[in-house]
């Protein structure tokens, strides 16, 4: 499990996490991340991730303290994937998952995933099609998928993706969050990403932190933290949660709170 | 069923085919390089002198063994050494336009050069004949370093290290304008040459210097082989894989700065290769840099080698600087390549 205990993260004198705790993160589970702009959802995925400049707190991941862990040793238990998807570069799919899982492998050889685990890892994520294919001519989801198995092709303990969707049509929005949860659920990742739709949070997800001003706003399981008032006191919107004819909660925007802060 | 698993061997298999293939390339230029020349010899006469040349006649000798291989061997020398640098530094600097010579180390060095040719300001205890190599490269290495201090400074910003090269193009050939100018005639004409590029300039101990500087550099190269194609796919992405970002920047800087240092102080400017052999070493062998790496090498070897070739036959009993030739053969090849790429 993941615990984060008193997490300052600042740049200069600004400070952009403040203080943030957060009791346990279960393996298995996807947690989704939101708040407004700024709001330094991208920071604490980044200070997860051991690539904040100057955190202070604590981090432990099953125990194990990672926040000023070596590069490699992270590397060993943790992926992040940054917002961007990956660069359009003139290499095969399958190339890029198999350099994924080389590149930071430290010495022993007995780490580093051969040809058929690449094309098995493919086949599992219904992608072995494009495995020929190169880089520089998929489309944005396409690309969204590709990133994923370069992640999991390293069999982390802890996945941190920043905004996966952000780039994605409808189609691939769902396909990403269904892949995100099977593999969770399978492998007993914990999954930690930066979502910008409460509604895929609210349907998606199996545990939410709201974040505002970096400082931890609401910890908990999305249908019970994502209420008008959280909806109210993070991003400054009139919402109420609806169900539809399916009995799903959806989060129907009305306008703005009159006052902003 | 695994049929992209199949693709991909006979991939691997088609890559390592094509550098032997052009291993072969590079050793027929090689050949015909020496071959190439006005002193009346037939090839027959070169291969016996090449084979026993004990056996042959001393002029015979001399001009096959002290002047014919050491130039075509430099030619090959400078191509490989150039188009190694040249891949490795459009990959950390993610920029197309990357090239030993963007970062201003030619720049640097013709500055050095021109101290030596003009004012005839050298290292002291350099003995007569390496003054201008010798000054050449120490400025270039000194560019280099400065190149280096700024990557630290700035957090290793990519785009800021190329902005940085390309201040320090200016700066040096502003100064060299400057000594330029002051120069007086027959140490300008001097000059001028040397910046052109000339193979003339080879002799055992830079060419031997040469290939052994390269030997040395490419196996470490070929260590980061894995990292530096994992940085193609981001940088964030790169630290995410456990990648040390930094430190394989910098130790490519270092690779990169020794051999077209060298390259540059022995042969002069010779721009073309490290921007062009990468791109077309690109489109051989894709990105993966197992490939890509000695890809390019052999690719810069085999242009400089033709380059060389074709310097010695457009006019024959005239060797033109080989830096003009390459440019200019080289520049139809590039566009036909980039714009093959276009239309597809």
């Amino acid at each position: 499990m993941l615990q984060i205990r008193h997490l300052a993260v600042a740049y200069g004198r600004r400070e952009v996490i403040a203080d943030l705790s957060v009791g346990n993160l279960l393996p298995g589970t996807v947690t989704a991340l939101l708040g407004p702009n700024g709001s330094g959802k991208s920071t604490l995925l980044k200070a997860l991730a051991g690539l904040a400049r100057t955190p202070r707190g604590s981090v432990t991941l099953d125990g194990e303290e990672i926040l000023h862990a070596s590069l490699e040793r992270r590397a060993r238990r943790l992926v992040y994937l940054p917002q961007s998807l990956p660069a359009a570069v003139h290499l095969r799919v399958f190339e890029s998952i198999l350099v994924a899982g080389h590149a930071g492998a430290p010495g022993s050889t007995q780490s580093r995933p051969d040809v058929t685990q690449v094309y098995a890892l493919l086949q599992r994520l219904g992608i072995a099609h494009l495995a020929m294919r190169f880089l520089d001519e998929l489309s944005g989801g396409q690309k969204q998928l590709v990133g994923l198995a370069q992640a999991l092709i390293r069999k982390p303990r802890l996945l941190l993706l920043d905004e996966p969707l952000s780039a994605l049509d409808l189609n691939y929005q769902f396909h990403v969050m269904d892949l995100l949860r099977q593999e969770t659920a399978q492998h007993d990742l914990i999954t930690v990403i930066v979502l910008h739709d409460v509604n895929i949070a609210l349907r998606h997800t199996g545990h939410a932190l709201l974040i505002r001003d970096g400082r931890l706003r609401a910890d908990g399981a999305p249908g019970r933290v994502i209420t008008p008032a959280a909806l109210a006191a993070i991003y400054g919107v009139r919402g109420r949660i609806e169900h539809c004819s399916k009995g799903t909660p959806q989060v129907i925007i009305d306008g703005l709170c009159e006052a902003l802060d | 069923m695994n049929e992209p698993l199949k693709a991909y061997r006979r991939i691997l298999l088609a890559r390592s085919l094509l550098l032997l293939l052009l291993l072969g390339v590079i050793g027929t230029a090689l050949l015909v390089d020496i071959m190439t020349g006005v002193s009346g010899l037939t090839s027959g006469d070169i291969v016996a002198t090449l084979l026993s040349p004990e056996e042959a006649s001393p002029v015979t000798r001399v001009i096959v063994w002290d002047v014919r291989l050491p130039y075509a061997l430099m030619a090959m020398a400078v191509g490989v050494a150039l188009g190694l640098a040249g891949a490795e530094m459009q990959t950390i600097l993610n920029n197309p336009l990357a090239s030993p010579f963007t970062l201003g180390l030619s720049s640097a060095a013709a500055l050095g050069a021109s101290l030596a040719l003009v004012f005839n300001i050298g290292i002291p205890g350099v003995p007569e004949s390496w003054v201008v190599a010798g000054n050449a490269f120490v400025f270039a290495m000194l560019s280099a370093l400065m190149l280096d201090l700024v990557a630290r400074w700035s957090g290793m910003n990519a785009s800021g290290v190329v902005l940085f090269g390309i201040a320090m193009v200016f700066s040096f050939n502003a100064l060299v304008s400057l000594v330029q100018f002051m120069a007086s005639a027959e140490a300008l004409q001097g000059l001028v040459f040397w910046t052109m590029g000339s193979l003339s300039r080879a002799t055992w101990p830079t060419v031997g210097a040469l290939l052994v500087a390269f030997a040395l550099i490419l196996p470490f190269s070929m260590r980061d082989s894995w990292r530096l194609t994992a940085m193609r796919l981001g940088e964030d992405r790169a630290a995410s894989f456990g990648i040390d970002v930094k430190r394989v920047r910098l130790a490519a800087l270092l690779r990169i700065s020794l051999l077209s240092a060298l390259a540059v102080a022995f042969v002069g400017t010779i721009g073309f290769i490290g921007l062009v052999a990468p791109h077309i070493a690109r489109r051989l062998f894709g990105e993966d840099h197992r490939f890509y790496l000695p890809g390019s090498a052999l690719v810069g070897g085999v242009i400089l080698s033709l380059a060389s070739i074709a310097s010695k036959s457009i006019q024959p009993g005239l060797t033109l600087p080989v830096g003009i030739v390459t440019s200019l053969v080289g520049i139809p090849f590039f566009l036909a390549i980039v714009f093959r790429r276009r239309m597809q």
